[in-house]
């Protein structure tokens, strides 16, 4: 747990015992850090560890209140993102943020495109400096497609190629692969590796420790806004980097029980969506929990969105308890027993200037009334008992929901739906962009709810998720269902086989 | 943590700012104000300020709701147009306002439909009706002015209680109103609206039936405006087909200053109604003050400014207050 600096180039970036507080809060605490070229180093730490204030720190958006941040050995301060930038420093965001109508080449040099005669844009020079860039990263992406329908992946990589434009010399990514399917997550750490070899230095924020393992050579870790350690991830465990980040031993992640199923709670017949998804037809049993897997873009959360009610189905049903659900309804399908916790939360799945109270309640307008008046005090208990029953952290019931973390709003948008009491839950990306404590708190809540009879529908790109908490895996290729696994033989490998299409099981 | 719910951000809320200067206005113009006072006065202020009340109520759901109506002004005044019609052609004043009330209530239902169903903005479907509506009206009746209305019917638009400076019209506005407040405060109805105005999606995906509440909305909007316009008739004891031309804007305008937020989502319906009086209150003191047309018009558009302004900053001020105690 020391800072090595035994390693021969120095530190191209270094933070020294920097503090920043917002008001009370110390959102950072004496933390050191050190980057060194060719090195991918990690970032852990629960969320509200005080990694995205770090990162902004770094990104020249916070100014540290004390402590230096040193660039090649000397102290700079940087007054804005664009004192980083011109110090080669460059950030690259989780969800990037393109022009959707210009083209790849026009995003990358937005605002210093090559130039003519007169002025007028070189695109042939643009063109090619961006031929070149993608070459250097080893990607094939054409210049000359726009934004708009590139898969997150590639926008990230075009943020990266932005990035090299400007002579990034540290590049800081800030949860990248927290949307991207397994392949993609590959072609990314290729695209780390040779800006590695190029001798760039990454700062590398992920939830998904394996991800560490594979990819970093240090992790400095975080946990209240303190620095707990810096090492070398060589010789480390999960388990031990897990108890850096919460300070004790975690329950196991993936506490799946065990539960005999009992009747169907959820039957799709030949569920078609023309261009979407054709013919899906599955059953969940109550007491289990099934997974849904396949890349992202094969139809999963359509199929999910569907059956709620959210978009129309052009042929097939859909039962809950033996109901027949009504086609783009959701209201009938909440009267059913039916809850889906949609994959986007902050558009979805919460009224994000609502106040924790109100976003649970809102499940429950047709419940907590009393001669057609809102019945104020039972919403209010109704709204507290399930924030702490889910132990959500919270300062008020009455704060706006955007005043949480990630982990704890994904809490709230559980609360809203088991508030409901459902008989089946659908859950779309249930642990994305969640640290690994909460993680492991939802898990248990599934496997609780399942055990307690609920039938649980699981949407998951997480694959360990996916065979550490499902009974059967139906995997999703192109709008279809091609497979469905039972926990026994649910491997990566079969399990990506069905996704990509190689296998029809 | 941010103090969300504490008395500092309480007090910079613009409704309660809004309510505070109206009080602040009125002590002023009882003081200082020479005429404001009495009661034929102040019986006219209300007189002309409930037109604008009126629609406000259902106006204030709407933009609360994210959605807004250009076209109550029209709908109004082609209300108003038919009304002269039918009473010329010697229909009894019975039959003839409810038939202008279910008129009101298909100019809001095709609002709503063009809105609900086909998924246009409402801000467009709501120009297009404004023209289209007055259009009518103005077929209907023409350049003509319908003024002989039943005398028991226009003293009680336009008359008052006794020697008070209440007018009749007052008090089934006052029954309206405490309707509009329970619906948007105090309903399973209301609380839709605001998650509807926030966040259409995260509503859609609660099982809030979106489309049917803001349906509904546009019909009652509709069945407002053309109550106004029955109003509006017999208030001035006379129907045109211009009648309560450019009432839309002065509605709106109420509704902005009172705080509710153009973007949906935020503000109270008492916020909106002292806008409303502000707004009436205002321009009142201006006139009894000989202050020319012209610079009324000038404060009014500032006021309209200001309220646009003053809600942002408002709140920006209590997100700056949240930051810098939050990380």
């Amino acid at each position: 747990m020391t800072h090595p600096s035994d390693t021969g180039p120095a530190p191209v970036l270094a933070l020294k015992d920097i503090s920043k507080s917002f008001g009370a809060v110390r959102a950072l605490r004496g933390v050191s850090l050190e980057l060194f070229p060719g090195e991918v180093h990690a970032l852990a730490g629960e969320n509200g560890a005080g990694k995205s204030t770090l990162i902004k720190t770094l990104a020249g958006v916070h100014r540290p209140d004390s402590g230096q941040v040193l660039l090649d050995g000397e102290p700079v301060v940087f007054h804005g993102p664009g004192d980083a930038r011109d110090a080669g420093i460059a950030v690259i965001y989780q969800e990037p943020t393109l022009f959707p109508d210009l083209s790849i080449a026009e995003n990358i040099f937005m605002g210093r495109q090559p130039r003519r005669a007169l002025g007028r844009i070189d695109h042939k020079a643009t063109h090619t400096a961006t031929a070149a860039l993608m070459q250097r990263l080893g990607v094939d992406l054409d210049p000359d497609r726009p934004a708009r329908g590139l898969s997150i992946a590639d926008q990230q990589i075009v943020e990266i190629a932005k990035a090299l434009s400007f002579d990034a010399r540290v590049l800081i990514m800030d949860e990248p692969t927290a949307a991207l399917t397994g392949s993609e997550v590959a072609r990314l750490f290729g695209v780390v590796r040779t800006l590695r070899e190029q001798g760039a230095a990454v700062l590398f924020i992920s939830h998904r420790l394996e991800e560490i393992f594979e990819i970093c050579r240090r992790v400095t870790t975080l946990r209240d806004g303190a620095w707990i350690a810096s090492e070398p991830v060589e010789g480390m465990t999960e388990d031990d980097l897990v108890r850096r980040m919460v300070g004790r031993d975690l329950d196991e992640l993936y506490p799946k029980q065990d539960v005999e199923p009992g009747e169907v709670a959820l039957s799709v017949r030949r569920l078609t969506r023309e261009g979407v998804f054709t013919d899906v037809s599955f059953e969940v049993r109550c007491g289990e929990i099934v997974g849904l897997a396949g890349l992202v873009g094969a139809g999963r959360t359509e199929v999910a969105r569907a059956v709620f009610g959210i978009d129309r189905w052009d042929a097939g049903e859909v039962e809950v308890q033996g109901h027949r659900l009504t086609n783009g309804a959701p209201s009938t399908a909440m009267a059913a027993g039916l809850a889906l916790v949609p994959e986007d939360r902050r558009a979805q799945g919460l009224v994000m200037d609502m106040s924790i109270e109100r976003n649970i309640g809102l499940t429950g307008l047709r419940t907590t009334v009393k001669a057609g008046l809102m019945d104020r005090g039972a919403e209010r208990s109704r709204s507290l008992d399930w924030a702490v029953k889910l132990q959500v952290k919270y300062a008020r019931i009455a704060d706006t929901v955007n005043t949480l973390s990630g982990g704890n709003q994904q809490k709230v948008v559980l609360a809203k739906w088991l508030a409901t009491g459902p008989k089946v839950l659908i859950v779309d990306e249930p642990t994305r962009g969640i640290d690994v404590g909460t993680k492991a708190e939802v898990h248990r809540l599934l496997s609780q709810l399942a055990a307690d009879g609920v039938a649980v529908l699981m949407i998951s790109s997480d694959l360990p998720e996916v065979l550490g908490m499902a009974d059967r895996v139906l995997v999703m290729h192109e709008g279809r269902l091609t497979a469905e696994i039972p926990r026994s033989e649910a491997t990566e490998e079969t399990v990506m086989a069905a996704a990509t299409g190689r296998a029809a099981a | 943590m941010p103090e969300s719910g504490s008395l500092v951000s309480r007090a910079i809320r613009w409704d309660t700012v809004v309510g505070a200067l109206l009080i602040v206005l009125l002590l002023f113009s009882f003081s200082f104000v020479d005429g404001f006072g009495n009661a034929f006065n102040l019986s006219f202020l209300i007189g002309s300020a409930l037109p604008i009340a009126l629609i406000a109520l259902p106006m204030t759901m709407l933009v609360v709701a994210g959605e807004i109506d250009l076209s109550v002004a029209s709908t109004a005044g082609l209300s108003g147009a038919v009304m002269g019609k039918l009473w010329n052609q010697g229909m009894t004043i019975e039959t003839i306002i409810p038939i202008c009330l279910i008129l009101g209530v298909v100019c809001g239902l095709v609002n709503g439909l063009l809105v609900t169903r086909l998924g246009l903005p409402s801000l467009a479907v709501t120009i297009g009706t404004l023209a289209a509506y007055r259009g009518i009206a103005q077929i209907v009746l023409g350049s003509d002015a319908v003024t002989d209305f039943p005398t028991q019917y226009l003293d009680f638009a336009a008359g008052r209680i006794g020697d008070t400076f209440v007018p009749y019209a007052l008090l089934p506005f006052l029954v309206l109103l405490a309707i509009a407040l329970v619906v948007l405060h105090a309903t399973p109805f209301g609380r839709s609206l605001f998650a509807i105005g926030a966040s259409e999606e995260a509503a859609r995906f609660a099982g809030v039936r979106v489309k049917r509440h803001k349906l509904i909305l546009f019909t009652v909007t509709g069945l407002v405006a053309s109550l106004t316009g029955v109003f509006w008739a017999l208030h001035y004891a006379s129907a045109r087909y211009d009648n309560a031309t450019g009432l839309e804007l002065s509605v709106i305008a109420a509704v902005l200053l009172g705080g509710i937020d153009f973007d949906g989502g935020k503000g109270t319906l008492g916020g909106a109604i002292a806008g409303v009086f502000l707004l009436g209150v205002l321009q009142n003191v201006m006139s009894l003050q000989d202050v020319s047309a012209q610079s009324q018009i000038v404060v009014t558009g500032v006021l309209l400014v200001v309220s646009v302004l003053g809600p942002r900053v408002a709140r920006q001020i209590s997100v700056a207050r949240a930051a810098s105690s939050s990380p």
